[in-house]
C-alpha cells in the first residue's frame, strides 16, 4: 500500500487546471495546422490562421486561451493500492480547482443554482468522476469544458432496431444542429452503449482521447474516420462562415448494453478542446 | 470587402456594411452578455435609465477572464449570441445598433436588425487571447457582483470581425456556407 497525500492530489490539480487553459494539446494544434493547409475557402483561411495565431499568443505569455476556461471536469483514477490521507479526496480536488482558477487569473464560470443561479466566485465544484483501477498510483486529467460547446451536445436513447444508420444520421444531425454555436472546427465525442448516463460519460472520456489515436476495434475505428469525412463535407466551416473544415476529430467510446436498447451520447467541443494528465 | 470603421456606428455606417465584409473596428465598445442584458432589460422596463447611452452603441457579447498584472484585460473572446436574442430586439429598440459575437440569432431579432439598422458582427470564438491584444482600455461601468458578466466599457484598434448579418438580413452564416458547397459541387452559382 501507497500512501498519497490529499495535498499532494490539490496541487497537481491546481497546476493542471492553469496549463490545461493555457497550453492547447499537441494533437490539437497539429490538426490546427494540417487542417489549415487542405483548407482552400478563403475566408476559412482566414479564421484558422487566427485560431492558429491564437493559441500561439497563449502558448508563449501563459495566458488562457479562451476566456471560457471552462467547468473543471477531473477525472481519477486511483490505484487501488493507495490510501489518500490527511484530508476528504473531493475537498481536496475542489481545493486544488480553487486554487488553480484564483491563482492562474482564470474565469469563474460556475452558479450555484442550476435556477435560480449566483457564481459560486471560485469556479467550484469540480465536476469529478472517480475509477478505482489496480495498482498504486493515481492518474489525474483536468478537462476544462467550455459551455458554448457543451450547450450544442446531445443525448438519444435508440432502439437497437436504429442500428449503425440510426447513429451515423444522429451524429450528422446535431452537428448539423450545432452548426456555428460550438466554435467550429469542433471535435466530437460519441459515447455508445451502457445506461443513459453512462452514454454521457463515454462521450466527455472520447473528448480525453488524443484525436489522433483510434478506437482499438476496427470496426469503430473505421466508424470514426468515416463520420469525420462526412462531417467535413457538411460545409459548415470555421466560425460556421463556409470551407471544409468543420471538424479537426471525432472520437467514439463504447461499451455494452441492454438488450432492449443502444443510447448514444454526442458530445460537442471546439477548437479549443484542453486536457492535461499527470500521474502520482 | 476589407473595411476599416471608426465607432459609434450611426444609422448612415451600419447600412454601407454588407455581409460577409471583414471589418477591423476602431472605437468605444460595451460587453454585457446573459445576467447582464436581463438587468438591463428589467432597468428598461421599469422606466429606468441603462449604464450606457446606448444611441448607435456596439454591445460585445463576452465574459472576459480576469487580467493578469500588467495586462489591461484577459482573454476576451466572443460568447454564443442566441442567449441575449431574447434581449437584443429591446436593447436595438432604445438606439443600440452594433452586436459582437458568435453562432446564430432567431429570426425576430433579423426582423428587429431591419427595422432599426442593426448589424451584427462576428469575432473569431475561441480566439480569446488574440482579441484581447486589441482591447487598450477596460473600465467597469456597472453591476461589478456579476463577476466576468459585469458591465465593461472597452476601447478597442482595429478589432477584427466579420459582417455575419447586416441591416438588410444577408447572411454569411447561410450565403457563405452555400457559396462553398456550390463550389466544391461543381455549380456556378
Amino acid at each position: 500500500m501507497r500512501e498519497i497525500e490529499a495535498g499532494t492530489i490539490t496541487e497537481v490539480v491546481a497546476r493542471l487546471c492553469v496549463e490545461a487553459n493555457e497550453h492547447l494539446p499537441g494533437d490539437i494544434q497539429a490538426a490546427l495546422k494540417r487542417c489549415r493547409a487542405c483548407e482552400d475557402w478563403e475566408i476559412a483561411q482566414g479564421v484558422l490562421d487566427q485560431i492558429i495565431e491564437n493559441y500561439e499568443i497563449a502558448d508563449a505569455q501563459c495566458v488562457p486561451v479562451c476566456q471560457d476556461t471552462g467547468m473543471a471536469c477531473v477525472f481519477l483514477e486511483i490505484g487501488q493500492d493507495v490510501h489518500i490521507t490527511g484530508g476528504d479526496l473531493t475537498e481536496a480536488v475542489d481545493e486544488g480547482v480553487r486554487r488553480g482558477y484564483q491563482e492562474g487569473y482564470l474565469r469563474k464560470s460556475v452558479v450555484q443554482d442550476p435556477v435560480r443561479r449566483g457564481n459560486t466566485g471560485d469556479n467550484t465544484p469540480a465536476m469529478l468522476y472517480t475509477e478505482i483501477v489496480p495498482g498504486e498510483q493515481i492518474r489525474v486529467t483536468v478537462g476544462p469544458k467550455g459551455f458554448g460547446s457543451e450547450n450544442m451536445s446531445a443525448i438519444r436513447m435508440f432502439k437497437p432496431s436504429a442500428g449503425l444508420q440510426g447513429i451515423k444520421d444522429f451524429i450528422l444531425e446535431t452537428v448539423e444542429a450545432a452548426g456555428p454555436n460550438p466554435c467550429p472546427p469542433m471535435v466530437v465525442g460519441v459515447g455508445i452503449g451502457g445506461t443513459f448516463d453512462k452514454a454521457a460519460l463515454l462521450a466527455k472520456k472520447a473528448l480525453m482521447r488524443p484525436i489522433d489515436s483510434e478506437h482499438p476495434d476496427p470496426f469503430y475505428a473505421a466508424l470514426e474516420r468515416e463520420m469525420l469525412e462526412r462531417i467535413n463535407e457538411l460545409g459548415i466551416g470555421p466560425q460556421g462562415f463556409g470551407g471544409r473544415t468543420t471538424a479537426l476529430g471525432l472520437n467514439i467510446e463504447t461499451m455494452p448494453t441492454h438488450i432492449a436498447g443502444m443510447p448514444c451520447a454526442i458530445n460537442i467541443s471546439c477548437h479549443v478542446t484542453r486536457h492535461k494528465t499527470e500521474v502520482i | 470587402m476589407e473595411r476599416h470603421i471608426t465607432l459609434p456606428l450611426t444609422r448612415e455606417l451600419a447600412r454601407t456594411l454588407h455581409a460577409g465584409d471583414t471589418v477591423y473596428l476602431t472605437g468605444t465598445i460595451y460587453t454585457s452578455r446573459d445576467a447582464g442584458h436581463k438587468r438591463m432589460c428589467e432597468a428598461l422596463a421599469r422606466g429606468e435609465q441603462l449604464p450606457f447611452d446606448p444611441k448607435d452603441a456596439t454591445i460585445y457579447y463576452v465574459g472576459p477572464s480576469p487580467a493578469k498584472p500588467g495586462q489591461v484585460i484577459g482573454s476576451a473572446g466572443p460568447t454564443t449570441s442566441g442567449r441575449m436574442d431574447a434581449y437584443a430586439p429591446t436593447m436595438m429598440s432604445v438606439g443600440a445598433r452594433g452586436m459582437i459575437g458568435k453562432g446564430a440569432r432567431l429570426p425576430e431579432v433579423v426582423e428587429a436588425m431591419k427595422q432599426y439598422d442593426g448589424v451584427y458582427f462576428g469575432a473569431i470564438g475561441g480566439a480569446g487571447a488574440l482579441l484581447a491584444k486589441c482591447i487598450k482600455e477596460a473600465e467597469l461601468i456597472a453591476y461589478e457582483d456579476l463577476g466576468a458578466e459585469a458591465l465593461r466599457k472597452l476601447y478597442v484598434e482595429e478589432m477584427p470581425l466579420v459582417v455575419i448579418i447586416d441591416c438588410e438580413g444577408k447572411n454569411l452564416y447561410e450565403d457563405g456556407r452555400a457559396a462553398y458547397l456550390a463550389r466544391k459541387n461543381g455549380s456556378c452559382t
